[in-house]
């Protein structure tokens, strides 16, 4: 590890001002389950670590029906798995908070750091994407609202400038007769990276899914939505057929790497058979 | 426990509390990286980005001037490069003089004002590499024409001859018996088949680590996370050139070693670094060290042929193997060669072992070196054939089962046995009595061997006039051998085990002895523990015989402790308890020492057999482990605990090669796993609970049966799983590990 400066800031104002201040060797410290591990490999150039944590609104967690759920970038992942709301709400996202890391991880690990890592495979990403999750920013320019599906540009990459932080994420409420889920591959039962992941959000009218969203990670630079799988789905009842229409779909989408987590064809394969797992788990909850 | 008939033991077989248990639980055991020196330097280690170059040049000058950093060593810093080249420490390995022989290589290690500097300032180590293509693949490296990595070596022929051109295959050994192609000839059926492992890493969850204080009257003090406290000593002595006398090496508790803790990395470096600065100097290595610069187990080639009579007699068994050394000569082939059909009585052998030399860390010894790859091999032949003669594969290994008197190819010829009784044990299991049913789901069995070992072991142990008995030793312990040595002991003088207090002590104060492995420490140790108290109860007799005043052999120590003696004046019984005894010491001449320098060849080999079922997740190619036995014979356990620990620890990391464990390099030759996120052991959540089944058969060269219990778990667990995930998909997986991705890759069409 080299070594570094530390800033703990108390507002939004403060951060972006420190965030600039330190230019691009200033890195924004949340719950530091990422950051902390690449300034100790040196994978980063770091001189300031802009901790965060002091402010309200990058820790809050807050719900109501008519707005949906407002998650401060840095709440961690045990906040959010401990909230009732969210429990009944939103169970995709008790999906993917519980099994980020072991129990020490979720105490620090945050959504918003897991955005901001902007990994293809983060888990709690095609999570986002699928419940219409918003990231609002702020910045030198002031604030601007961001779908969670066009923030990430590549591996480790993403829309943020310089001098900007991620504040909060907002989830809508969820509609009536609607459901979603997650689901992650790894090799061993705790302790790895996804070889593949994917979430669905299905909306039912009757029998009829009127509305379907599905997002694969670790198959592409970011995670993909995959629209050819949601119109697979939509406008009749799940059937095999649409079932394994989607998962074709999500297949034909994958455009993964091979690497030490996996290969090319494993990863293809995998888009469609947790496309699929997902859409079960979906629509069971859509269902109730 | 299956137990053939053993004498009435009152310490040996219970299960006391460790004596160093609390300070293990309560965080005061004290490990190599807790130690802090007045004056400490921290050091960090700059590490070859090759997998094969020339060193053309070090210049240190700009990391010299450096205003935190203290001091710069490189190989020209050592005496002479003429060291130890054992397994423990080999200079070249330690610091690269000529030439990096791997990604990670040691080529320069800094001491620093603090570690930050110490990190900083590699980055100011000017290396001038000539980049020479590289050889990952043992096959590869075999082949003429392969980039050799050193000029000079000559393969070692079984002949005793050595060749004549420059090879990487370091050495070549065969064992023959009978004539295997008469024994082919006269098979019904012949199974030939190829298989391969990768590298694989111990995995101990303390990374190495050396503080080392070179003192001003050239008197160096090393404490550091070793399996042996002597064979550091001695390494170190050598590549510094200094004598034996002058190294002292303490004992700090290891956090795991299996193996990769016998070679020594940081103590010279860290002791040249001392010297330097005149402070104590302290180096620790990062995950990412640990897992591309030390040495773990060879990755392997082998092909596997046997020949079976109708019946299922074996006719003849043939194997060649070719394991990868690293960047220098000593993988475990040797081992792994005896190994390979050593639970089985086949008249017609023939082995061939290559020793080969490659781009990768120099291996080291890992938990029954060798054996867990050539025995895979082989099991997984003898599963086809079990298949294929429509015989219950426990019943076709015992009918060609190694006994008493069976001799194997490399010419050893086996004392009292335990493989029919481990392979009765599992047939009689209610793991293997019950039925497996379900989709997708396999059982399978497999059994291993392993030789264990004996070697030098010096204890003494001390009676006080309460009757406790410290006991010192010099024996690291990683398995529980403090507590298994003070049983035994307790159990020699009968007394109670938590009435001895065991003590590893550094190289000045105990006599030598050899390093912890082997499976040899609870027998060895257990022998000298023996002697000890025959030593103590010989002298105890005297002093009771002085007390009575009567004659020396009118005097005797039972196994139950008490001393016996002549009927007094009155025609009364004379006896002392143990420590009624003890408290006449003072007055009798003072305290006793018994002492015992052993070296036992006597020791017993350790047979196990599996059983494994699973579940294969045909969409994912994800294996579950649902229910597992482990069976061995241990002779004598003399903790129970600890040997099914031993047990339960083997068969893990044996699950941990055959699933998902392996070395995964880029085309540059750099490992690209290096972290415990992606090299893959197992964790609590991928295994079961390990039931486990004890076997007896005692060792009759030891005074309680012990034979060693440590490695041979680690060799079935690869080839029950081969058979398993066959009986589950009918897939027969030949490369390790069977991972989800080679799983799929086998069972997804090609146009998937």
């Amino acid at each position: 590890m080299q070594e570094l400066r530390y800033a703990k800031v108390g507002s939004v104002d403060d951060a972006v001002a420190a965030l600039q201040e330190g230019g691009p060797t200033a890195r924004v410290l949340a719950g530091g389950t990422d950051i902390i591990v690449q300034a100790r490999a040196r994978a980063r150039d770091i001189d300031l670590l802009v901790d965060v944590k002091g402010i309200d609104e990058v820790m809050q967690l807050s719900f109501d029906a008519d707005g949906g759920l407002t998650v401060g970038a840095a709440t961690p992942c045990y906040q959010i798995y401990g909230d009732a709301a969210v429990r009944e709400h939103y169970p995709a996202l008790i999906d993917c908070t519980t099994l980020i890391g072991g129990t020490g991880i979720q105490g620090r690990a945050s959504l918003g750091g897991n955005l901001c890592n902007s990994s293809p495979s983060g888990d709690s990403l095609p999570v986002m994407y699928v419940l219409e999750a918003t990231a609002e920013l702020a910045g030198p320019g002031g604030r601007r609202t961001v779908p969670a599906e066009d923030f990430c540009t590549g591996p480790g990459r993403n829309v943020m400038q310089p001098g900007e932080f991620l504040v909060s994420l907002h989830f809508p409420p969820p509609a009536p007769n609607s459901g979603a889920a997650f689901l992650r591959f790894i090799p061993r039962n705790e302790m790895d990276i996804a070889v593949v992941n994917a979430a669905t959000q299905l909306r039912f009218d009757g029998d009829a899914v009127s509305w379907a969203r599905v997002s694969i990670g670790a198959t592409a630079p970011t995670p993909l939505l995959v629209p050819e799988a949601a119109a697979a789905l939509v406008g009749r009842p799940l059937s095999d057929e649409s079932i394994a229409a989607a998962a074709a779909a999500s297949k034909a989408a994958a455009r993964p790497i091979a690497d030490m987590r996996g290969s090319i064809k494993q990863r293809k394969h995998l888009a469609a058979v947790y496309t699929q797992r997902t859409i079960a788990i979906a629509a069971d909850r859509a269902r109730g | 426990m299956v137990t053939t008939e053993k004498p009435d033991y009152k310490v040996v077989g219970t299960r006391p509390i460790r004596h160093d248990g609390v300070d293990k639980v309560i965080g005061r055991a004290e490990y190599g990286a807790d130690i802090r020196l007045p004056g400490m330097l921290p050091g960090a280690v700059l590490r070859s980005p090759h997998a094969h170059a020339r060193i053309l040049g070090i210049d240190t000058s700009r990391a010299e001037a450096h205003p935190g950093v203290r001091a710069v060593v490189t190989s020209a810093d050592f005496p002479s490069r003429q060291g130890e080249e054992g397994e423990v420490g080999r200079a070249d390995n330690v610091l690269a003089h000529d030439k990096v022989l791997y990604v990670g290589h040691a080529v320069a290690a800094v001491a620093a004002v603090d570690l930050h500097t110490a990190e900083d300032a590699l980055d100011l180590i000017d290396v001038q590499y000539e980049v020479l293509p590289h050889v990952m693949d043992v096959r590869d490296a075999m082949l003429d024409g392969a980039p050799i990595l050193d000029e000079k070596l000559r393969t070692a022929n079984p002949d005793g001859s050595q060749g004549d051109t420059p090879t990487n295959v370091a050495q070549h050994i065969r064992y023959e018996k009978g004539d295997v192609e008469a024994g082919f000839a006269a098979a019904d059926l012949v199974i030939e088949r190829e298989y391969g492992t990768t590298m694989a890493h111990q995995g101990y969850i303390e990374p190495h680590n050396s503080t080392a204080y070179w003192s001003k009257d050239d008197e160096v003090t090393i404490w550091t996370s070793t399996q042996g406290l002597f064979a550091v000593r001695d390494a170190v002595a050598g590549m510094l050139g200094l004598p034996v006398k002058s190294v002292k090496v303490e004992p700090v508790e290891i956090g795991g070693g299996f193996g990769g803790k016998i070679p020594d990395y940081l103590s010279a470096p860290a002791a040249l670094l001392s010297r330097k600065t005149g402070k104590p100097v302290q180096l620790t290595m990062s995950r990412k060290d640990v897992l591309e610069a030390t040495g773990p187990t060879s990755g392997t080639h082998l092909r596997v042929k046997i020949g079976a009579k109708r019946d299922g007699t074996f006719t003849a068994m043939q194997a060649w193997m070719a394991y990868e050394a690293g960047g220098y000569p000593g993988s475990p082939m040797g081992a792994g060669t005896m190994c390979v059909f050593a639970p089985y009585d086949c008249e017609n052998q023939l082995i061939d072992g290559y020793d080969v030399i490659l781009n990768k860390p120099k291996t080291a010894a890992y938990r029954a070196p060798g054996a867990p790859a050539s025995e895979y091999g082989a099991e997984c032949v003898i599963d086809e054939l079990a298949e294929a003669l429509d015989r219950d594969p426990l019943e076709l290994r015992m009918q060609n089962s190694a006994t008493e008197g069976t001799q194997r190819a490399d010419g050893f010829t086996y004392g009292p046995i335990g493989h029919e009784e481990c392979l009765q044990a599992a047939q009689d299991s209610p793991h293997y009595q019950s039925e497996l049913s379900g989709a997708n789901r396999g059982r399978g069995v497999a059994s291993g061997f392993w030789f264990n070992i004996g070697f030098e072991t010096s204890m003494a142990a001390q009676v006080q006039a309460d009757g406790t008995v410290p006991l010192v030793m010099g024996a690291v312990d990683i398995g529980g051998s403090r507590a298994s040595a003070a049983m035994q002991l307790a159990e020699a003088l009968g007394i109670a085990a938590e009435d001895v207090k065991p003590h590893i002590v550094d190289t000045d104060s105990v006599g030598f002895t050899f390093l912890t492995g082997g499976s040899r420490t609870a027998f060895a140790n257990g022998w000298a523990a023996y002697e000890c108290a025959m030593d103590i109860r010989r002298q105890l007799e005297e002093r009771a015989a002085t007390i009575w005043d009567c004659a020396g052999e009118d005097v005797s120590y039972g196994d139950d402790g008490v001393i016996r003696g002549p009927n007094d004046e009155d025609g009364a019984a004379q006896e002392f308890s143990f420590k009624e005894l003890a408290a006449e010491l003072p007055n009798t001449g003072g305290g006793i020492v018994g002492r015992a320098d052993v070296s036992k060849t006597s020791h017993g080999p350790a047979f196990a057999t599996h059983i494994v079922d699973v579940e294969v997740d045909p969409e994912t190619g994800k294996v579950e482990i649902l229910r597992y036995t482990a069976i061995q014979d241990a002779g004598t356990a003399i903790h129970p605990s600890y040997v099914e620990g031993q047990m339960q620890g083997g068969a893990s990391q044996g699950i941990g090669m055959a699933l998902n464990e392996e070395y995964i390099w880029d085309e540059k030759g750099r490992m690209v796993n290096s972290s415990l996120l992606d090299y893959r052991m197992p964790t609590a959540l991928d295994l079961p609970m390990i039931d486990t089944i004890i076997v007896e058969v005692p060792n009759p060269g030891h005074p309680y049966g012990v034979r060693g219990v440590g490695e041979v778990p680690i060799v079935p667990p690869a080839p029950a799983l081969h058979a398993a995930i066959y009986d589950a998909i009918g897939e027969r997986m030949r490369m390790l590990p069977m991972s989800p991705t080679r799983i799929l890759e086998r069972t997804l069409p090609d146009d998937d």
